[in-house]
């Protein structure tokens, strides 16, 4: 069988590429990590990809709202390539800076068929600062969003300072009532954080970490699966670990991690 | 027409930059706002039409979710309004991101000159809110003068029309470049030159600089290239060159020592070459793993068998002080260029910071430039934003108070990079510079920002610093560059490699030349942030994010193409020759034109007279204190003071796991929030081997003796990185000095010294500690200077100096992470055990300075003693003995035992009598002794006695045992109780002072 192909955008500011190519790397997948220059110059053409990765950092130092010109820059110059990917029902996952652009392309929340309008914001955290934590977050199963089947709940990473989910109030009850809700946070027992600080680290309507568009092939999320790609990711991973010990158990699972899980997802769904 | 375009939140959203805004006016001066509202404003400086207004405004600079925005002042009712923007040639990150948006959705270049300038107000809802008040929330938490300008308004004079004017802070020098030559008939007249241009020039220098010029040899090589006496462009070239920032003369220097109670004297011969180079050259010869050290930008350890490792640090104590976050954020992306450009260079995997400042509430009678809390607050956001916006994970840290730093705040900023241990089939850590290569500039362009930053820095703040060395980091520009240049070297498209930081082109250019011996500089190439620069200004002007480069010519065109790929700037500037001569033109008329060896010889070595005074003599003694009946409360005291209390809301502002490799986070434990020893990164995805990071400062004990201060500092940075999985056959070490003036003035510095002494001996302990240990210097810096003179009472200055300051940071390679270990304890029924001896070491404790006392028991490092209990734990680690293994370190036993329950979220019962302990009894002392070379290990039940077995006859003791309930209890001579305190209480003490704050 042929290797999914997927691509990792960088440059302008961009990061997290790395890991996010390893992890789609572990994943199965063949990633190859891009300049979005080669993507407007053709020197490399999406249309060779089956998966498109918008990933984490500050595309353009965030200046003038997150991932707002990153979208500028996407939308005027290869706005149709991207249209016509859509169409040909392929994967875009856009994780933290790269979610925040998919909101202001309008690739997300994607009503209708229609992937050009913004309807959803990604705004300054209502703690006023950037916040790097762990959070524990829902799936939910009724969600179309193929990045996330067969998980339940699961601990990531976040690390922004504009994560706060916010829409117009039917917008959000659109999201919600078609499973485009994908993730929300959650307390430590398992219950919505209810927009208790620091379970939702931003004060997201609705505790909402991640959505997807209405067919589950576009996905966008705030916390980051890729830096979950091993279990010493964990912060509790030396406790697990020594917890697993005293069972006579192996120290660390070798099971894939959640994060890992939502890259094999992807790729699993390509094949 | 400039444009003047307003952008604000939806009234219904909640305004989080308004509301920070609203809690520090309460938390600063207690001043009640009851409603703020900020507006960004763009004012954009181009010939745009009606219709390209609309579109920026619609698709690029307003959300239609969440904003409103208008061409004209929008209608936000206030009280008063504050408007804050930038003076004219300070960097201005967004408005740069700004046109590029503009540019690419309308499809056109703006016309030089044309730009967009970003600004920001604030509409104040505040009853009674004075002018003076709105005036100090302006000038005091806002703005700072030295880059900023504002505007306060009341509603009264508000005109809805106009707002707030149209500000268009544009650089206008209205000046020709011209080249200055300089008398040099004597040297009184080159030293007034120096006074007068703030050359910064060492009078001892001075007459070394004159024979140069008047020698009939050079004049005869100048003549015949039309130059006479020297220019401006030469003098600020060796200024630069042989500032103390750049040539370290005072550690370079001759120490002339002296202990007068038992007449000992010996002089030093540079204190780089006997107590830095010389150890780490011996080490290199035992350690097979020390790649490159010594001369490159950062020092290089072997990773693994196709990867190194580069290291270094920095500080930027002098920016910061005066601007906080744009002291902070250039020292942040300033030192991230170092691995950059080291060997071909370095991808930038790690960044670890360091902040002494003043106490944060102080509130005494002297005035410095920045509270001590504002400074702290810039310092903080400034590496945050430069480490976040950089994609680097700031994985380690700390901060220290104390009342010396009020004069001059520390900003220290380490950097950790990766490369391939070879590149285009040559080993990654080589480079040169050959005739022929071109000089290619890359990143950002060059302005009148950082003038004579690297000479303000070898001098004490005063009054008339001058101002323009302070600049505004953009991480965005360099990370594009960051990518560009590693592509380029991944390409085999790079020769050489260095930044421009301190000294910019000149020390850049300055030191890649003496590769090739020689190097011709066009500097009209240099592309300018605007026209009007001197010659000299473009040679050493400092602006950020540059990087220089030495190109083949044969390999140009792909490098050129790969820098327009990323948006990057490059310009060939020059090529590097072979005549042995620096030689600069600017539009083909020659400006320098200097021998490159000139700095290497014949410069007077700076001297210095040093007097020992020992504690003893100075009057030191231990106090008389009597035993505490209230030992609970002491505790919980104790865990609330400053250098004891949490820090999470600055670690938690950090991304300290970006590159996805992190394994052991800066906070750990159950509920994710005690301090870890050290860091541990896996910085190569595919391997499971890591890289464990930590720093360590202990300035309190240089009020007894600087030797200790700097023995323990390695001490405890060397256990750090040893209490999570470290390598102690493979440790390097990064030292980082910040002195105050050790020169000796009867009026100026009475005290200079002793301070010589102190440093000194300081730099003995450097060597005898790393020789011990067998840690070599894999890179280090100094910063002199550290004092301030600040106004008090009746307008007279004060000089305060720092304590004397060593930061010393620790790399290790850990083979296997999944063997690393964490400070937190984790199953109830575990033993709990001490390693090491606990002895009578109060002196300069934290325990001292909470009862108001010095002492003289300062502790002792003996790595004889201490290296078999590292080794014995190591091979415990190794063997996953230790369920947990913590470092005992500022604050000693009592507050170390409480971090493991506190970690676990766990009970500890510990028997105080079981501590191992050579000549104390004393429970107080016991619990708060900082005696060295101590850990604190809890151990299955079931490993036990492996674990002992493996400690065998070193001092060592299980002193109790992790309990389920979660409290501490500890108890004393025949199971007296001393302490019995929950856990939750434990850490609400703890995190009293500082955590609140987000």
């Amino acid at each position: 069988m042929k290797r999914v192909r997927a691509l990792v955008l960088t440059g302008y500011g961009l990061n997290c590429d790395q890991e996010t190519a390893f992890a789609f790397d572990r994943a199965g997948a063949e990633a190859v990590r891009v300049h979005i220059n080669a993507l407007i110059d053709g020197s490399v053409r999406l249309a060779d990809f089956q998966v498109l990765a918008f990933g984490g950092g500050f595309g353009w130092g965030d200046d003038h709202g997150a991932g707002v010109l990153q979208a500028v820059r996407l939308k005027t110059n290869i706005g149709d390539q991207l249209l016509e990917f859509v169409g040909r029902e392929k994967l875009i996952i856009g994780i933290c800076n790269g979610f925040q652009a998919l909101v202001n392309i309008g690739l997300l929340p994607g009503f209708d068929g229609d992937y050009r309008s913004r309807q959803v914001a990604l705004i300054t955290n209502d703690c006023g600062n950037f916040r790097d934590d762990w959070v524990h977050l829902l799936v939910t199963a009724a969600s179309p969003c193929v990045f996330t089947r067969g998980l339940g709940a699961l601990d990531l990473p976040v690390r922004h300072g504009e994560g706060k989910l916010y829409a117009d109030s039917q917008v959000v009850a659109r999201l919600e009532a078609s499973g485009q809700v994908v993730l929300r946070y959650a307390k430590p027992g398992g219950q919505p954080a209810g927009g208790a600080f620091p379970h939702n680290p931003n004060g997201s309507i609705g505790d909402i970490a991640g959505i997807c568009d209405p067919t589950g092939r576009i996905f966008g999320l705030m916390p980051h699966p890729e830096a979950f790609n091993d279990p010493t990711n964990h912060p509790l991973w030396t406790r697990e670990r020594e917890v697993r010990r005293r069972k006579g158990l192996e120290s660390l699972t070798d099971e894939p991690t959640p994060g890992l899980r939502m890259f094999r997802n992807a790729v699993a769904s390509l094949q | 027409m400039p444009h003047r375009l307003e952008v604000t939140l939806k009234p219904e959203l909640l305004d989080p930059e308004g509301e920070a805004l609203r809690r520090k006016a309460r938390d600063y001066f207690g001043t009640e706002l009851h409603a703020v509202r900020s507006v960004q404003i763009l004012t954009i400086d181009a010939d745009l039409s009606a219709e390209q207004l609309a579109t920026i405004r619609r698709e690029v600079f307003t959300n239609p979710v969440t904003q409103v925005s208008a061409y004209a002042p929008l209608p936000i009712d206030f009280d008063w309004c504050l408007w804050v923007g930038f003076r004219p040639g300070v960097r201005d990150n967004a408005g740069a991101t700004a046109v590029e948006a503009i540019e690419d959705i309308l499809g056109i270049r703006l016309q030089p000159g044309e730009a967009v300038y970003t600004s920001k107000r604030y509409c104040l809802k505040a009853a009674g809110l004075t002018a003076a008040d709105a005036e100090r929330i302006a000038g005091a938490l806002l703005a700072n003068d030295i880059v900023q300008q504002w505007k306060v308004f009341p509603a009264a004079d508000w005109d809805p029309a106009t707002g707030v004017g149209l500000v268009i802070p544009k650089v206008r020098l209205d000046h020709v470049p011209r080249l200055t030559t300089f008398p040099i008939d004597s040297d009184a007249v080159l030293a007034r030159i120096s006074d007068e241009r703030n050359l910064a020039l060492n009078p001892r220098d001075i007459p070394t600089i004159r024979a140069y010029f008047i020698d009939p040899r050079v004049r005869a090589e100048r003549a015949a290239v039309g130059l006479d006496t020297p220019t401006d462009v030469e003098l600020e070239y060796i200024s630069q060159a042989r500032s103390d920032h750049c040539n370290h003369n005072t550690f370079r220097g001759l120490f002339r020592y002296h202990e007068p109670e038992t007449d000992v004297r010996s002089t030093v011969d540079s204190l780089f070459k006997t107590c830095i180079e010389a150890p780490t050259l011996e080490l290199q010869q035992r350690k097979d793993w020390v790649v490159s050290v010594l001369w490159d930008n950062a020092g290089a350890g072997r990773f693994d068998d196709r990867h190194h490792y580069v290291i270094t640090g920095e500080t930027h104590n002098s920016p910061s002080n005066m601007e906080a976050y744009g002291g902070a954020i250039t020292g942040i992306v300033g030192v991230y260029r170092d691995p950059l450009g080291t060997g071909k260079g370095a991808r930038l995997v790690m960044g670890g910071y360091g902040y002494c400042v003043g106490p944060r509430d102080y509130d005494g009678e002297l005035a410095p430039r920045l509270h001590p809390r504002r400074l702290l607050d810039g310092v903080i956001e400034g590496v945050r934003d430069g480490g976040n916006k950089s994609g680097i994970p700031t994985t380690f840290g700390q901060v220290l108070f104390h009342p010396g730093y009020l004069g001059k705040c520390l900003v220290y900023v380490t950097a950790v990079g990766i490369m391939p241990a070879v590149v285009a089939g040559r080993p990654a850590e080589e480079k040169t510079t050959s005739p022929g290569d071109l000089i290619v500039m890359c990143g950002g362009r060059v302005g009148k920002d950082g003038i004579h930053g690297v000479t303000a820095s070898s001098e004490s703040f005063s009054a008339s610093t001058p101002a323009g060395h302070v600049q505004i980091g953009d991480p965005y520009t360099q990370k594009k560059m960051h990518d560009f240049l590693l592509e380029a070297r991944d390409g085999g498209l790079i020769q050489f490699i260095t930044d421009n930081g301190g000294g910019g082109l000149s020390s850049s250019i300055g030191e890649s030349a003496r590769f090739s011996k020689g190097a011709h500089v066009e500097l009209e190439k240099v592309p300018l942030k605007y026209e009007g620069l001197d010659q000299w200004e473009i040679w050493v002007s400092e602006s950020q994010e540059r990087m220089t480069v030495a190109v083949r010519p044969a390999d140009l065109e792909r490098f050129m193409a790969l820098s327009r790929r990323h948006a990057v700037e490059s310009t060939v500037i020059g090529r590097y020759t072979d005549t042995g001569k620096l030689h600069i033109a600017y539009r083909g008329q020659p400006c320098a034109h200097v021998d490159l060896d000139l700095l290497e010889a014949g410069f007077p070595q700076w001297e210095f007279e040093a007097v020992w005074r020992s504690p003893e003599a100075r009057g030191l003694e231990e106090p008389v204190v009597g035993l505490p009946a209230d030992v609970q409360g002491l505790l919980l005291d104790m865990l609330a003071r400053p250098n004891i209390c949490s820090r999470e809301w600055i670690t938690r502002q950090y991304d300290h796991e970006v590159q996805g490799g992190s394994v052991i986070k800066p906070l750990v434990g159950a509920g994710r929030d005690l301090p870890s020893d050290a860091a541990v990164i896996r910085p190569v995805l595919t391997s499971r081997r890591g890289l464990a990071f930590a720093q360590a400062l202990q300035p309190a004990y240089s009020a007894i003796d600087a030797y200790h201060m700097t023995a323990n500092a390695i001490d405890e940075a060397l256990r750090r990185v040893l209490a999570v999985g470290g390598d102690l056959e493979h440790v390097g070490g990064v030292d980082n000095f910040c002195w105050p003036s050790i020169q000796y003035d009867a009026v100026k510095n009475p005290d200079g010294r002793f301070k010589a002494a102190q440093l000194v001996r300081a730099c003995r302990a450097l060597k005898d500690l790393c020789l011990a240990y067998g840690i070599p210097l894999l890179s280090g810096k100094d910063s002199m200077y550290v004092d301030g003179h600040l106004p008090g009472r009746y307008g007279v200055t004060h000089k305060i100096s720092a304590p004397e300051t060593m930061q010393f940071a620790t790399i290790s390679v850990v083979p296997d992470v999944r063997r690393c270990t964490t400070m937190d304890a984790k199953v109830p029924g575990d033993g709990v055990y001490v390693l090491g001896a606990t002895r009578d070491e109060l002196g300069g404790s934290e325990y001292y300075e909470h009862l108001g006392y010095t002492g003289r028991n300062v502790p002792r490092v003996c790595p004889a003693e201490f290296l078999p209990v590292y080794r014995a734990l190591q091979k415990a680690v190794e063997a996953s003995l230790a369920a947990s293994v913590h470092g005992v370190y500022r604050g000693g036993l009592g507050i170390h035992l409480a971090w493991v329950a506190m970690g676990g979220e766990l009970g500890l019962r510990v028997d105080l009598e079981a501590v191992p302990a050579e000549g104390v009894e004393r429970p107080d002392r016991l619990l708060f002794s900082e005696s060295a070379g101590r850990f604190i290990v809890t151990v299955d039940p079931a490993k036990q006695e492996a674990f002992e077995n493996m400690l065998g006859g070193l001092p060592w003791a299980r002193v109790g045992e992790v309990t389920a309930a979660p409290a501490l209890v500890i108890t004393g001579r025949g199971g007296a109780p001393l302490v019995d305190l929950a856990v939750a209480d434990l850490k609400a003490a703890w995190k009293k002072p500082l955590g609140d704050l987000v």
